[in-house]
C-alpha cells in the first residue's frame, strides 16, 4: 500500500504581475519513498510548484498536506523541518563564509549540539565530495562545487522529502551524476522522498514516476515507460527524449526490428546482442 | 580578430595564503572566425581562461594577444576598453545582470558606455532584438515582467548590440529546457554563420563541442590536455573515458555496442543517423555472410 506524503489537492496560483495561472487546479499525491520527476518547460509551472510545497508562496485557493500537516502559515517551520529543498542557483543560497559554515548555518538555526553538528557537516560533505574544501570561501568555487555544498546543506539537515529545483542543471555530466547518485543511496538508506524537478530527461527516466507539467496543468502522469511512450508529443511540449530512445528510433528507421522503446543504453545494447545471436 | 594565448598561467590570490594556481601553460590560437568550444570539468580552468579573453583577468605568467593589444603579467594595461568592446561575454546566467527599466534602456546601456550615440544604439538594440529572435513590442517594457528565457535572450541582445567581433558563451543554456537550449545555440550558430562571429564556446556539453564547433580544446585540471576539430577529438574515444572526461553520448553508446557484439565498426559516428546506418549495414551484412 502506497503512503501519501505530500498530496495536492485542487491547487491554484497566480502571481501578481501575471494574468495567466501559474498552477491551474492541480490535483496529485507524492508517495512516501518514491522519486518523483515533475518535468515541464520553461514556465510550466513547475518551479512555482516547488514554491509551494516549500511555503514560499501560497495557494489561492486548494490545500497541501505535507505529512499528513495541512500547510499553512502556521506550520510552515514545522513542514520545512520534513521538506529540504535545493535551488538551482547556487549563489543564491549560499549564506556561510566558509563551505564549514554555510552547511553549519541550517544546523545551527535548528539548535543541533555542536558535537554532532561538526559530524553531520563533515558527513555530508563527504558525501557531496567536497570535504576537502572545508576552509574555502564560497566564490573561489565554481558553480558545480557550490551546489553540492548545497545539496551537503540540506542532506545535514536529514529531511524526510527533498526537492531538488532543477538542482543539477549546472553540474557537469560528471558532477550531476555524482550528485544524483548520492541523493539516491540517501534515499535508499533512509528512505527519502525525492522529488526532482527538471529538464533533465535522462534523470527522469530513472525516477519511480514522472508528472508532465503543461501551462500549470498536469498534463501527463506515469511511470517513465509510459510518459515516454509520448514521444514527439514530448518535443512539442519543449521538453526531449532520452538518447536510448531517440538511438530505438533511428535503428527502426534503418529497419532493425526492436521489441519496444529502451530507456537505458545498457538495454537496448543487450537486445542488440540478443537479436543478432539469433540471427 | 585573432586572439592567441601563449604559455598562460593564472594564479588567484598570488603572495598569499590562499593562493591557488587555476590554470597553467596553457596556450591556445583561436583565429577570426572560428567556432571553438572549450571543455572540461567543474574546475578544469576554462571558466579562468574564459576571463582571459577580454582581459579581465591578466595572467600571472605568459601573454594573451587579443587583436593588436598584447596583455602580458605583471606590466600596467591601457585602452581594456576597446577589447571589452570587441569581445563580448555572455556569462552564466547573463539575464541577472538585468537592471534597467525598460529592454530597450537595457540592451543601449553598453553601446552608449562605449561612446555610441543614441540613435545609433537604439537603431542597434532593434537589430540585435531581432537576431535573438524577440519582438520589437517588448522594447518599452520592463525586463523583469518577462520570461526567463525572454530575459535570457535580452541580456545577450545587450551583449550583441556592442557589435563585438569575438563572442564568448559560458555555458549559455544553462537552465532552459530542452527546446529553449536548442533555440539558443541555434542562434548563435547562425549568428556565427552570417556575420563571421567568432565564437567561443564554453561549456562542459560534449554533444554541443561535437554538434556546432570547428575546434574543441579540452581542459583539465587547469591545462589543455587535448585540441582538434570534434572529428580528431573523438577518433580515440577510449583515451579520453581512460582520461576521465566524457565523450558525446552517440560515441559512448558506440563504444558500449562494439564491446558487448565484440565488433569494431569501421570509423567513430558522432550523429544518431550516421551511427544507426552503419549499425544497420553491419548487421545485415552479418546475416549474408
Amino acid at each position: 500500500m502506497k503512503n501519501s506524503i505530500v498530496s495536492l489537492k485542487d491547487v491554484s496560483f497566480q502571481y501578481d504581475t501575471q494574468e495567466r495561472y501559474a498552477l491551474n487546479h492541480v490535483s496529485f499525491d507524492i508517495y512516501e519513498g518514491e522519486w518523483l520527476a515533475i518535468v515541464g518547460h520553461n514556465g510550466s509551472g513547475k518551479s512555482t510548484m516547488a514554491k509551494l510545497l516549500n511555503g514560499l508562496q501560497f495557494p489561492q485557493s486548494g490545500q497541501i498536506h505535507v505529512c499528513g500537516i495541512e500547510l499553512n502559515e502556521e506550520s510552515i517551520w514545522d513542514i520545512r523541518k520534513k521538506l529540504g529543498m535545493v535551488f538551482q542557483n547556487p549563489d543564491n543560497q549560499f549564506v556561510g563564509t566558509t563551505v564549514q559554515d554555510d552547511v553549519a548555518f541550517g544546523l545551527e538555526n535548528n539548535g543541533i549540539p555542536r558535537d554532532e553538528m561538526i559530524q553531520r557537516v563533515g558527513d555530508s560533505l563527504k558525501k557531496v565530495k567536497m570535504e576537502k574544501f572545508l576552509y574555502q570561501e564560497p566564490h573561489h568555487l565554481s558553480g558545480g562545487q557550490k551546489q553540492r555544498v548545497a545539496i551537503a546543506g540540506v542532506l545535514a539537515l536529514r529531511p524526510s522529502i527533498i526537492i531538488l529545483d532543477e538542482a543539477t542543471s549546472m553540474l557537469d555530466p560528471r558532477g550531476r551524476e555524482e550528485v544524483l547518485e548520492t541523493v539516491r543511496l540517501l534515499k535508499e538508506e533512509k528512505s527519502l522522498t525525492v522529488i526532482s524537478i527538471t529538464h533533465d530527461l535522462e534523470e527522469a527516466a530513472k525516477a519511480d514516476r514522472i508528472i508532465v507539467m503543461n501551462k500549470g496543468e498536469v498534463f501527463r502522469e506515469g511511470t517513465p515507460e509510459e510518459i515516454f511512450s509520448m514521444d514527439e508529443q514530448l518535443v512539442q511540449l519543449g521538453l526531449d527524449i532520452p538518447f536510448s530512445v531517440k538511438m530505438t528510433k533511428a535503428f527502426r528507421v534503418q529497419g532493425i526490428e526492436l521489441a519496444k522503446q529502451y530507456l537505458s543504453e545498457e538495454e537496448l545494447v543487450k537486445e542488440l546482442w540478443t537479436s543478432r545471436s539469433n540471427m | 580578430m585573432d586572439i592567441s594565448l601563449k604559455h598562460v598561467e593564472y594564479r588567484y590570490q598570488k603572495n598569499t595564503p590562499f593562493e591557488r594556481l587555476a590554470i597553467e601553460d596553457v596556450s591556445i590560437d583561436i583565429p577570426t572566425g572560428v567556432y571553438m568550444a572549450i571543455i572540461g570539468h567543474t574546475g578544469s580552468g576554462k571558466s579562468t581562461v574564459l576571463q582571459h579573453l577580454n582581459a579581465l583577468l591578466q595572467p600571472t605568467k605568459g601573454s594573451v594577444e587579443i587583436g593588436e593589444h598584447e596583455i602580458v603579467a605583471s606590466q600596467k594595461n591601457k585602452n581594456l576598453k576597446k577589447i571589452r568592446q570587441k569581445v563580448g561575454i555572455v556569462f552564466q546566467f547573463p539575464e541577472h545582470q538585468l537592471f534597467e527599466e525598460t529592454v530597450e534602456k537595457d540592451i543601449i546601456f553598453g553601446p552608449l558606455n562605449f561612446g555610441v550615440s543614441e540613435t545609433e544604439a537604439k537603431e542597434r538594440a532593434r537589430i540585435a532584438l531581432k537576431q535573438v529572435g524577440l519582438a520589437e513590442e517588448i522594447l518599452e517594457k520592463s525586463p523583469f515582467d518577462l520570461s526567463g528565457g525572454q530575459m535570457r535572450r535580452v541580456a545577450i541582445a545587450g551583449v550583441l548590440a556592442m557589435e563585438p567581433d569575438v563572442i564568448v558563451l559560458d555555458e549559455p543554456t544553462a537552465g532552459l529546457d530542452p527546446r529553449g537550449r536548442k533555440e539558443v545555440m541555434d542562434m548563435f550558430y547562425s549568428l556565427h554563420k552570417e556575420r563571421k562571429l567568432s565564437t567561443i564556446l564554453v561549456t562542459h556539453s560534449m554533444e554541443d563541442a561535437a554538434r556546432y564547433a570547428d575546434q574543441i580544446v579540452i581542459m583539465q585540471q587547469g591545462k589543455v590536455v587535448k585540441k582538434g576539430t570534434p572529428e580528431e577529438i573523438f577518433s580515440s574515444p577510449t583515451e579520453l573515458v581512460e582520461m576521465g572526461l566524457d565523450v558525446p553520448e552517440v560515441v559512448r553508446f558506440q563504444l558500449k555496442l562494439e564491446e558487448k557484439l565484440d565488433m569494431k565498426l569501421e570509423k567513430i559516428f558522432l550523429t544518431i543517423d550516421e551511427l544507426s546506418s552503419a549499425v544497420a549495414k553491419r548487421i545485415s551484412r552479418g546475416v549474408r555472410s
